[in-house]
């Protein structure tokens, strides 16, 4: 699902310090990176990819179906809409600090549109373990196996997923959506592709204050087949501080932990209290199917 | 950034929007001459960045000039503590406004409703008072008009919803205009909340705004130099500032653990974590991917800027960070600084074995888990 051994990616700012970086990163995980487009670098090469002047031009000439995105933020809303009007379905964020007012536009045109799939911003990519990577995870804490995984953090992820694999207990599809307070993909748009996945037996969702994102999967977490287990951090943040993310804000009434841990209880989700007790509540889900 | 009542204001009358006169002050003599134009009748403001401001005593009403100007002198340098804002924040600038004849108090906001994505305009006759305890307990009271992003808002749509909002009729023109202006303002500035609580109709059939709130966004700020000054004003704590300086993502909390971590979701889950051992946090600190020594020594520095701190936890998940730049940053910035304090890290992921191999020969306790470091802090500041 999402990412896999068809995907061929574009890498929107393969010219840049981290477009490049990571760029190389994916290439060696095995990601079928196809073009780079940096504006006015086109018919120049990054290592043996082919750099172009602009999305466009790029899928013609390569018949790519997805882009990642690591072009600074004054710019990154314009390369989503680029990739956008490409014909692209699938393109990932990792930019992190867009303007919102950009990003209102972005989701709204996104949405009218109904033909590209917005992962991030602000989010470290998806990644179908030993298949396909796109983002900036660190590969070597993924293995493949049965556990969907969807995730509002970066670095709590990778926290996660080394205690899952630690436990033996491996990875279908993990998919950062990211921490800004407008984003494309959210929880409820990834947890029906789990729901799917032929692959995935069960679900972790790791969800932190701010919003109403958590409450919002919890309606759909109730008409699932397979369990879900939940971990929600910033448990203990005080309200009106915007703890890093500029989604992890409890403002208004609105994001604070006890309705989420409440929603996602009475949907049927085994919420873990730390990190450490998730692979004992997916081994435990995983037995009693 | 959130700006001060007497910045929002400017900001918005420069959009059109009717605000009291007045002028800012950060002595009692200006205060004085201020509250002469309008005949000493005031209200002078403390100009503080806290909920809670008029029952902490740093608002109040004035028929003469004279007393206006020593009330300035009372509070200028004094330090203002609210249920909200326990620790309290000085008192630099007091805003010294035009007193209305206040008839009619309305509530009116511009921001984003992040489950509907869409910018809402929120309108309500239950002004003057908290707006959540509004929402609590009369919910239908608050109007809700969602921006058509390609549109933008027509006239008709604000017409409409003055009117289900029960606003006035008086009002009601005037209150079309200036949802217009606001709106207008918030999306010239890059805004993400203006809040215009009261919103007021005079006795003379004015509508004014009397007070004002603009939060405007942190990552917007690159296309407004127009508010570079306004930036350099708005911190509410010193430490916040130096960080907001330094380019680094720091929180002051009140705890007296000092936390340095990366990536905002594991710090949060750290800060969790030492509350689950029975200690608080004293802040919150992201380093930031990929950070580098110098960078590290840095956030060490910010964190025991902080005098309540008693011990430091690292916590790093290296991906894209190598755990032994975090190291040599943590070495270099203990010898420079000459920390006393026991500390305990956890490094993991990229590099994490030479990182334990620099940290042993500092005068560190390890960790291999959160949970674990947590409880030797816990013990250390037991």
């Amino acid at each position: 699902m999402l990412v896999d051994k068809n995907t061929r990616l574009i890498v929107q700012g393969i010219t840049g310090r981290e477009g490049g970086f990571h760029a190389r990163q994916m290439i060696e995980y095995g990601t079928r990176v196809v073009a780079g487009v940096t504006p006015g670098k086109g018919g120049s090469k990054f290592d043996s990819v082919p750099v172009f002047d602009s999305v466009a031009r790029a899928v013609q000439e390569t018949d790519a179906n997805a882009s990642v995105i690591f072009v600074p933020a004054p710019f990154a809303a314009d390369a989503i809409l680029e990739s956008e009007a490409a014909g692209l379905p699938f393109v990932c964020a990792i930019t992190e600090g867009i303007p919102q007012r950009d990003m209102v536009r972005v989701v709204n045109r996104l949405a009218e549109n109904g033909t590209c799939r917005l992962l991030g911003p602000n989010c470290p990519g998806a990644i179908a373990p030993e298949r396909c990577k796109v983002g900036i995870m660190p590969a070597r804490v993924f293995k493949r196996g049965p556990v969907g995984l969807v995730s509002r953090s970066g670095t709590l992820t990778y926290e996660i997923v080394q205690e899952l694999t630690n436990a033996g207990l491996g990875q279908s599809t993990c998919v950062g959506v990211g921490g800004d307070p407008l984003l494309g993909m959210r929880f409820v748009d990834v947890l029906p592709m789990f729901e799917e996945d032929p692959e995935t037996e069960a679900v972790v969702l790791i969800g932190e204050i701010g919003g109403s994102d958590e409450e919002e999967a919890s309606v759909y977490i109730r008409t699932m087949s397979k369990p879900v287990v939940a971990f929600i951090s910033g448990r203990t943040a005080p309200p009106g501080k915007r703890m890093g993310h500029a989604g992890a804000i409890i403002s208004r009434g609105v994001g604070d932990p006890e309705s989420k841990v409440k929603a996602l209880r009475a949907a049927g989700a085994a919420v873990a209290e730390t990190t450490a007790d998730i692979p004992v509540l997916i081994r435990r889900a995983l037995e009693n199917r | 950034m959130k700006l001060h009542e007497y910045q929002s204001k400017e900001l918005l009358a420069s959009f059109g929007v009717p605000v009291p006169g007045g002028d800012v002050a950060d002595n009692s003599r200006d205060a004085e001459k201020i509250a002469e134009l309008y005949g000493g009748r005031v209200v002078v403001k403390a100009q503080v960045l806290m909920g809670g401001r008029g029952k902490a005593g740093g608002v109040k009403i004035f028929d003469d000039a004279g007393e206006a100007g020593r009330f300035t002198r009372e509070l200028i340098g004094k330090r203002l503590v609210s249920p909200q804002n326990p620790a309290g924040i000085v008192v630099e600038k007091v805003l010294v406004a035009e007193r209305v004849e206040i008839e009619k108090e309305f509530y009116v906001a511009a921001l984003l409703d992040r489950a509907q994505q869409k910018e809402v305009i929120m309108i309500s006759a239950k002004g003057g008072v908290d707006i959540e305890q509004v929402a609590a307990e009369t919910p239908d009271a608050i109007v809700r008009l969602y921006v058509n992003t390609k549109w933008g808002l027509c006239d008709y749509e604000i017409r409409d919803a003055v009117e289900r909002a029960e606003i006035d009729r008086r009002a009601a023109r005037q209150m079309v205009l200036l949802i217009q202006r606001i709106y207008h303002a918030y999306l010239s500035s890059d805004a993400t909340l203006v809040e215009i609580n009261p919103c007021v109709l005079t006795a003379d059939g004015r509508v004014i705004a009397v007070d004002a709130k603009v939060t405007l966004d942190d990552n917007a700020l690159f296309r407004h130099a127009e508010f570079a000054q306004a930036s350099d004003e708005s911190a509410e704590d010193p430490i916040e500032a130096e960080a907001a300086k330094r380019g680094i993502a720091y929180v002051k909390l009140d705890g007296d653990v000092g936390v340095i971590g990366n990536g905002a979701g594991l710090v949060m889950l750290t800060l969790d974590e030492v509350a689950r051992a029975g200690r608080k946090a004293a802040n919150f600190l992201d380093v930031g991917g990929g950070a580098q020594a110098e960078r590290v020594k840095q956030c060490v520095e910010l964190v025991l800027m902080d005098t309540n701190v008693k011990s430091l936890l690292i916590n790093i998940f290296g991906g894209i960070t190598r755990g032994d730049e975090v190291a040599n940053g943590v070495v270099n910035a203990l010898e420079e600084l000459d920390v006393k304090l026991p500390i305990v890290a956890r490094i993991e992921g990229t590099n994490a074995e030479e990182a334990k191999r620099i940290l042993a020969g500092a005068n560190l306790i390890p960790a291999d888990t959160v949970q674990e470091a947590a409880a030797k802090i816990a013990e250390l500041s037991a």
